[in-house]
């Protein structure tokens, strides 16, 4: 069975947006809703054209598979589907799926009692990748500047185009974004160890409180943000991430065409030393 | 949506009795430092910073890392000719680089090599004192010791790059330079070198627990704020006495994607989502030169890189 011991009495109706009772149950373990329904169109129709995409295309092979944008040539235009049509109806699949499950959390949220702190992160992550798919093709005036559905297809993408800019490490975006990637992990590692140790402390001991999760951190490092703190820390660092990798990724090319190792030059030329 | 979403703190208690901190075995250090408040810090976290432990631990590992830190700073500032205006103006580019490979695993003069030695012995050990002293602080409080094992984790990378890879393939050249630009000049040629590491599967497992981690923190620090009106953040008390809380996160992921964890179980996700990036782009460097000389092609063997057909004649190797 599907229910957890205490989910009954949390299964109760309303909190949708739209639909009223119509949509208002659960399959198995999710909850259906408007959204859930709209969340299986696009997801069935997205994954049968990525289906048939690979059935036109060389390869059954999962690792190359792949369904590209269209040529450059098409421009801003549909494209023949058999040509980047595909991709391009699968990309708004794509972003109606993802609106879809977001509205869903959000009727979930109001179900629960909870803040929207969820669906506005997850917003985050789908704005990088409307970043990708739509907001820097049509800055740079063709789909074809859209990256790939395919595992290996979609790197080879991301070596391409970092190597068009001679050097991708020298682009200050993708310098904050990567930092922040690194410090998220971190931060993510210390706080999933320091309340795993303070619930599973040492032999003989009983389970610790945050006063020792907080003597730990200052101890050695001097400074504790506290239990509510690292959860709003955390999801602050792990929201830039996903902003800065948009960022990095939307000013090359639209903004910037050289190498981005040449970008640096203008604080070698600073009049404090020439 | 005008209601309090919890991002910072309405109410701050600033007190004249800060917390010590929780006592330390008789054989410990006093710890150090008079805490201080800041209002800013508490709009969104403690406002409390120190007291601090510095411990002959601390102390010693504070001590080699200024020791190696000087050392590069030295270095750099002697390569531009110990002009202070053309250190600031140039450090983004500036590096102490490793030997040249000539000299293989002996010992460089110091200009050349010596002091990348030196200073990746001080920083290591360094960092050993301070795995240790992670690992006393927590034993002297009578906590478990999972941060001094994630933090083996990270460490096991960094001698990856700079000393087990490099003994492999039995040069010191092979190491990372100390600098800004430059470490990040290493990383690309590396990749180059060795057939583009997007082609090494360690390095997508890396890349994997490196995006992946970053999806746990937003989607537990989203949900311990989201459920914070129910005191979610009291998350030992969750997990040794379940309540609302925990059920509503819970139920919150269930209803959404089928599956949920436990409030215990989200941080051993978050640990081993942490721990398992180094760890795995570690064996992905290790490999790299010693077993594979050229992942794209070593793809291509198995399957999952397309063979591109050539385009020109054969080029016969120069020095062939």
């Amino acid at each position: 069975m599907a229910l957890l011991s205490f989910e009954r009495k949390y299964r109760v109706r309303g909190g949708t947006l739209v639909g009223g009772d119509l949509f208002d149950f659960w399959f198995g373990p999710f909850y259906v809703g408007f959204f859930g329904v709209t969340t299986i169109f696009f997801a069935v129709l997205g994954t049968l054209l990525i289906m048939w995409g690979a059935a036109l295309g060389p390869t059954w092979n999962p690792w190359l598979i792949s369904i590209a944008p269209p040529d450059i040539s098409y421009g801003l235009a549909l494209a023949p589907l058999a040509e980047g049509g595909i991709w391009q109806i699968v990309t708004i699949c794509a972003i109606g799926a993802f609106v879809s499950w977001t509205l869903r959390e959000v009727e979930i949220c109001r179900k629960l009692g909870m803040g929207y702190h969820v669906p506005v992160a997850f917003g985050v992550a789908i704005f990088a990748y409307v970043t990708l798919v739509v907001i820097r093709p049509v800055l740079l005036g063709a789909w074809g500047h859209g990256f790939p559905y395919g595992i290996f297809s979609h790197l080879d993408w991301v070596s391409n185009v970092g190597y068009q800019y001679l050097h991708f490490h020298y682009n200050p975006a993708h310098m904050v974004a990567v930092s922040f990637f690194f410090t998220t992990t971190l931060l993510l590692s210390l706080h999933g160890a320091v309340v795993l140790s303070a619930v599973n402390p040492q032999k003989g001991h009983t389970v610790k409180t945050p006063e020792h999760e907080d003597t730990y951190v200052r101890d050695t490092i001097g400074y504790s943000v506290g239990t509510l703190g690292i959860h709003r820390l955390g999801l602050f660092v792990a929201l830039n991430a996903a902003f800065w990798s948009a960022v990095c990724i939307v000013i090359s090319g639209p903004f910037w065409t050289r190498g981005w190792p040449e970008w640096w030059n203008w604080w070698l030329d600073l009049p404090i030393w020439r | 949506m005008a209601t309090y979403q919890n991002i910072f703190n309405r109410v701050q208690v600033q007190t004249s009795h800060p917390h010590m901190g929780i006592a330390l075995p008789p054989e410990d250090d006093a710890r150090i430092g008079t805490p201080v408040q800041n209002r800013f810090l508490g709009f969104f976290g403690n406002a409390q910073i120190g007291p601090f432990y510095l411990g002959s631990l601390g102390m010693a590992s504070l001590m080699f890392g200024l020791f190696g830190f000087l050392i590069i700073g030295f270095n750099m500032l002697a390569s531009v000719e110990w002009d202070p205006v053309e250190f600031v103006r140039q450090l983004p580019w500036l590096a102490l680089e490793p030997p040249a490979p000539e000299y293989g695993l002996s010992f460089p003069p110091m200009n050349e090599g010596g002091w990348w030695l030196l200073t990746g012995f001080l920083i290591t050990l360094s960092i050993g004192l301070w795995w240790w002293r992670m690992y006393t602080r927590a034993v002297a409080l009578g906590m478990g010791t999972h941060v001094a094992w994630a933090f083996a984790s990270a460490i096991w990378l960094y001698l990856v790059l700079g000393l087990i890879r490099p003994i492999l393939m039995g040069s010191w050249s092979e190491g990372v330079p100390w600098g800004i630009f430059p470490h990040l000049d290493w990383t690309a040629a590396f990749s180059i070198r060795y057939g583009n590491l997007f082609y090494n599967p360690f390095h997508a497992l890396s890349i994997a627990f490196l995006y992946g981690s970053t999806l746990l923190f937003a989607m537990h620090g989203a949900t311990i704020l989201a459920v914070g009106k129910y005191g979610g953040e009291r998350e030992i008390e969750q997990i040794v006495d379940r309540g609302t809380a925990s059920e509503r996160a819970a139920l919150f992921w269930r209803w959404t994607m089928g599956f949920n964890a436990s409030m215990e179980s989200i941080h051993r996700w978050a640990w081993w989502f942490a721990i398992l990036c180094p760890l795995t782009g570690g064996i992905g460097i290790l490999l790299t030169g010693t077993v594979v000389d050229n992942w794209y092609l070593w793809a291509v063997k198995h399957d999952f890189a397309p063979a591109y057909p050539e385009i020109w004649a054969p080029i016969a190797n120069p020095n062939g």
